[in-house]
């Protein structure tokens, strides 16, 4: 009996240390898929667009008399990429791979893979939430965020057309459980009443990239829009009930305020374009019709500039000649038969509404511009003709990562893996909690997200003495730095690959040849330490944390 | 007690020296004098907000109404001032009304919590198209803070809405303080002084590489010149204040044992050390049911802190240089539930201020005794309270700021409650 328990004891010892083992420990594959030693197949490009997208460029820079930086190398290209898409820098694991990768336009045919991994929908989705819908959680019972944004993630992953997407949220009927598009309606309900103005506002930035919440309680003092247009856009929501089935439309309600005791009743009016509302059904579905409508330009650039602004950090409307907000964009010029867009965004958003408003097309073409590959150092010395260099994108900008890069690249570089929907069960969970807790701390941005906001001091001392930095560097077998300092043959290959995992580079010469001598001094602390220090370093360095 | 600041001064010399080594840019300012030792007009001025998560009920804290239908069962006590009575929960800041004002009249139009707190914090209702910062981190932002190591903004207790910063910047957010009287987190280097210089001296290298050609993009992301704040305040003498093992056993016990008592006892050592604005929280207020049983557990830890707060300001001097002011994001409805539990109302509730040279001793507004009227005698826009705070810190509350988009706000935009100014008579 005593035996059988031994035997039994060893054995589940040993299962248990199998499971542990092969959770810190999976093999990583230099590999490529089977597929990309393939040249060739299907284009990845959009040629034309590419094309023009980089004429309009060079004929920019060469009208500012700016030189172009040089173009990027390809991992800090990866390193983008993988930030604006999935919101981590690349794992180890994908170094590798994509190193060994021999296919022509291997960034091309990347930018396309991660399109198509889930990890994008998911990144995205949440971004296109918080446009629409902030971060908020209530009010409770009538708004389901998580559907709302588990719905957005499948339409991703669907490759939805945007404009069908926006004209769901604004326009469908239904619970905000089994038709989650509502939530974007109900995330406004306050007092059990749908707030129309609210909705008016937000349609407008979300859906236009404008701002016209001014003219709530008077006419913009800015821009050209009245009080009236405020209230003709809020009663388009003005229909909207709340039922046990849900969000519905009753055509006898309206949308009615209450000024010096008196209640009038405002009727839906779009402020121009009035070609552009479609008949009959409710009058959200007409609000819907007229903001996506192919001729009203507003939608187009809206999007496109948000999604530049995802890739980037910075929206295209920060730089010459708006400087402006995301949500903040100018009415659009008037166009000329037959001439050429004046602004790189109209010329986007045009290519945008001719291709079925594809946003992995949108977001391929932005990834393959020269502005999206330049290098973010510049040989320019003069402050002000270098700032002009990166008014007009001919420098990569630098850019404060989101506190959800910094903790997606925190726990993606604790791990040689790629942590995605393949990883392990359990690495994903500790990821949700330690992600959670962290941003916590750190400081979530919420709808705000887009805004250039400056470092503050707890994030530092988040950084530098923060829990989940000091977890995901100790030894033990879940974390890179001790399997790292196992499996590499000498000191410059340990230090080469911290580089990779931390920085997606290789060190230059002069850090090599310091954390070498340090390596090899009578002071260093045990290997692993030493180890472990590094990535503290790394994780430190303003590198780590800028989009660059 | 062993006194854990020890380590901090012997970290400090040692930083000086690992700093000295490597070039790390610090200028480390002389320490600051306690304000104490400073009298006269060069004084710093410095703002305490109490505040009240969840919203307090006034009818069982500043404005009873006993004997009524809507009063419930709660008692009310006289107080130092002749004819104010406020409610039994709070003998000890009965006796010390005398140094304060009370605001029954305040009014709102956000009943919501998340919207409600940013009103009454920012003074301004919610935008979309901005961010305003909240008063207690306008207060820092023009009164500046020479000298100081540690943040001028202080946060302590929670709440899930601290002050923020605004359109002035994240990085005049309020410095979060979970639990006052710990060991602040994030401020220990989490390996020896010998560890964390070669670290540092690493990333002296690693961010050197990555400002050859960015020298300009990487200068004005301010990357270095936090972690050199952040570097100095771990360092600092002055985070002495955060800590109240020095404090005797007596003071904690006159503070209450509660986080809340803590925080304000941390929040006289902050203001002491030059610290400019200091919000101190006590949640807990939301009493949709059991309204009565629920403030008064709050009430029992609000009197000791308050009055002892008071009280040590006023012994140390500190009392005319420092307003003190007391509040949440509504009031509760006059009506009980079905719940014995009050609802969210901000069309009339009360504040306590005192103390900066305001005038003392009075009661400003009334709601009604029968809780039919919605609105209180002599109301009190939020924005007006604000006004006369900052106008008596020196801070013109018209003064127009501009937004990162180059809109000029005013700071506040509430007139001044002349009965809370002394020069009104």
């Amino acid at each position: 009996m005593r035996k059988l328990a031994l035997f039994t004891m060893l054995v589940g010892t040993a299962a248990l240390f199998w499971l542990v083992w092969t959770t810190a420990f999976p093999p990583i594959q230099a590999t490529v898929k089977a597929n990309e030693n393939a040249s060739g197949g299907e284009p990845v490009r959009e040629w034309e667009i590419s094309v023009r997208t980089n004429e309009h460029l060079s004929t920019l820079w060469e009208r500012e008399g700016l030189t172009a930086a040089e173009e990027a190398d390809e991992l800090t290209l990866l390193r983008r990429l993988s930030l604006a898409l999935h919101g981590t820098i690349p794992s180890l694991e994908e170094i590798r791979r994509f190193e060994s990768d021999g296919r022509d336009s291997r960034l091309d045919r990347w930018c396309v893979e991660m399109l198509e991994d889930p990890r994008f929908a998911d990144y995205f989705s949440e971004r296109i939430a918080r446009t629409f819908v902030g971060t908020q959680q209530q009010p409770f019972l009538v708004f389901r965020r998580d559907r709302f944004k588990a719905w957005l993630s499948e339409q991703l992953k669907e490759n939805r057309p945007y404009n069908e997407m926006v004209a769901a949220m604004i326009a469908d009927q239904g619970l905000w459980t089994g038709t989650p598009s509502t939530n974007f309606i109900t995330h406004s309900v306050v007092d059990e009443q749908v707030d129309e103005e609210t909705l008016a506002g937000k349609t407008v930035r979300a859906v236009l990239g404008q701002r016209i919440d001014c003219a709530e309680c008077h006419d913009h003092p800015f821009a050209d829009w009245k009080q009236s247009d405020f209230r003709g856009l809020a009663a388009f929501y003005g229909q909207v009930k709340l039922s046990p089935f849900g969000v519905e439309d009753d055509p006898k309600r309206g949308y009615v305020l209450t000024e010096n005791d008196e209640s009038v009743e405002f009727e839906p009016r779009v402020p121009f374009g009035e070609e552009w509302q479609p008949d009959g059904e409710t009058s959200r579905k007409q609000l819907a019709g007229w903001c996506t409508h192919a001729e009203n330009r507003r939608f187009a650039r809206a999007t496109v500039n948000r999604v530049w602004a995802l890739m980037f950090g910075k929206a295209w409307s920060q730089g010459a000649p708006y400087f402006t907000a995301v949500d903040d964009l100018p009415d659009p010029e008037p166009r000329v038969a037959g001439e050429p867009p004046e602004t790189l965004l109209d010329l986007l958003a045009d290519d945008f509404v001719e291709h079925g408003y594809d946003l992995r097309r949108l977001i391929r073409v932005i990834a393959a511009s020269d502005a999206f590959r330049r290098s973010s150092r510049s040989s320019v010395e003069d402050d002000r003709e270098l700032m002009r260099q990166v008014e007009h994108w001919a420098v990569f900008p630098l850019v404060r990562l989101r506190p959800v890069q910094v903790v997606g690249s925190i726990l993606q570089a604790s791990s040689i893996k790629t942590i995605d929907q393949n990883a392990a069960l359990f690495t994903r969970v500790i990821r949700f909690v330690r992600e959670n807790d962290f941003l916590r701390e750190y400081g979530d941005l919420g709808d705000s997200e887009l805004e250039e906001r400056s470092g503050t001091i707890p994030q530092a001392l988040l950084r530098m003495n923060g829990k989940l930095v000091q977890e995901t560097t100790e030894p033990n077998p879940f974390t890179a730095p001790p399997r790292v300092t196992f499996a590499a043959a000498d000191p410059e290959t340990l230090i080469e690959t911290c580089y990779l995992i931390c920085l997606t580079r290789r060190p230059e010469p002069q850090e090599a040849e310091f954390f070498l001598a340090r390596w090899s001094d009578d002071d260093a602390p045990r290997p692993v330490a030493r180890t472990q220090d590094l990535f503290w370093t790394l994780y430190n360095s303003p590198e780590f944390s800028w989009n660059h | 007690m062993l006194h854990r600041f020890d380590s901090f001064l012997a970290s400090r010399r040692r930083f000086l020296q690992v700093s000295a080594g490597f070039g790390v840019s610090l200028m480390l300012p002389a320490l600051e004098g306690r304000a104490a030792e400073r009298r006269g007009a060069e004084r710093a001025t410095s703002l305490i907000t109490l505040w009240m998560n969840g919203g307090p009920s006034q009818l069982e804290t500043w404005d009873p109404h006993p004997g009524t239908v809507i009063g419930g069962p709660t008692r009310a006590i006289d107080t130092s001032v002749p004819g104010l009575q406020i409610a039994a929960d709070l003998p000890r800041m009965a006796e010390r009304m005398k140094h304060l004002s009370v605001i029954r009249s305040l009014t709102s139009k956000e009943g919501d919590h998340e919207r409600g707190t940013y009103f009454v914090k920012t003074g301004y209702r919610p935008d979309p198209t901005v961010t305003h910062p909240a008063i207690g981190a306008v207060v820092p932002y023009q009164l500046g803070t020479d000298h100081l190591e540690i943040p001028a903004y202080v946060s302590l207790g929670g709440g899930e809405w601290p002050g923020r910063g605004g359109y002035l910047g994240d990085q005049h957010d309020a410095f979060r303080i979970f639990e006052p009287g710990n060991s602040i987190q994030n401020l220990r280097a989490r390996v020896s002084d010998k560890r964390q210089e070669r670290r540092l001296s690493g990333l002296d290298v690693v961010s050197q590489t990555f400002r050859a050609q960015r020298q300009v993009q990487a200068e004005r992301s301010l990357h270095g010149q936090t972690i050199d704040k952040a570097l100095r305040m771990m360092s600092s003498e002055q985070l002495e204040a955060f800590e109240v093992d020095q404090e005797s056993e007596a003071t904690l016990q006159r503070y209450g044992d509660s986080s809340f008592g803590r925080g304000c006892l941390v929040a006289r050592r902050l203001i002491e050390t030059g610290v400019r604005s200091v919000e101190v929280t006590l949640s807990g207020f939301d009493s949709h049911a059991n309204n009565f049983e629920t403030q008064t557990a709050r009430c029992e830890q609000l009197d000791p802190a308050f009055a002892s707060l008071l009280d040590d300001l006023r012994e140390r001097d500190l009392y005319d240089s420092t307003i003190i002011l007391c509040l949440g994001e509504f009031g509760r409805t006059p009506r009980i539930n079905g719940l014995e539990g009050r609802d969210h109302w901000p069309g009339g509730f009360s504040c306590v201020v005192g103390g900066g040279g305001l005038k003392s001793g009075q009661v400003i507004g009334a709601t009604d005794p029968e809780g039919e009227q919605t609105s209180p005698v002599d109301p009190v826009p939020v924005q007006n309270l604000y006004a006369t705070i900052l106008q008596q810190l020196n801070i013109d509350p018209a003064e127009e700021l501009i937004t990162p988009i180059g809109r000029p706000l005013a700071i506040c935009e509430g007139s001044l409650i002349p009965k809370l100014l002394v020069d009104a008579g």
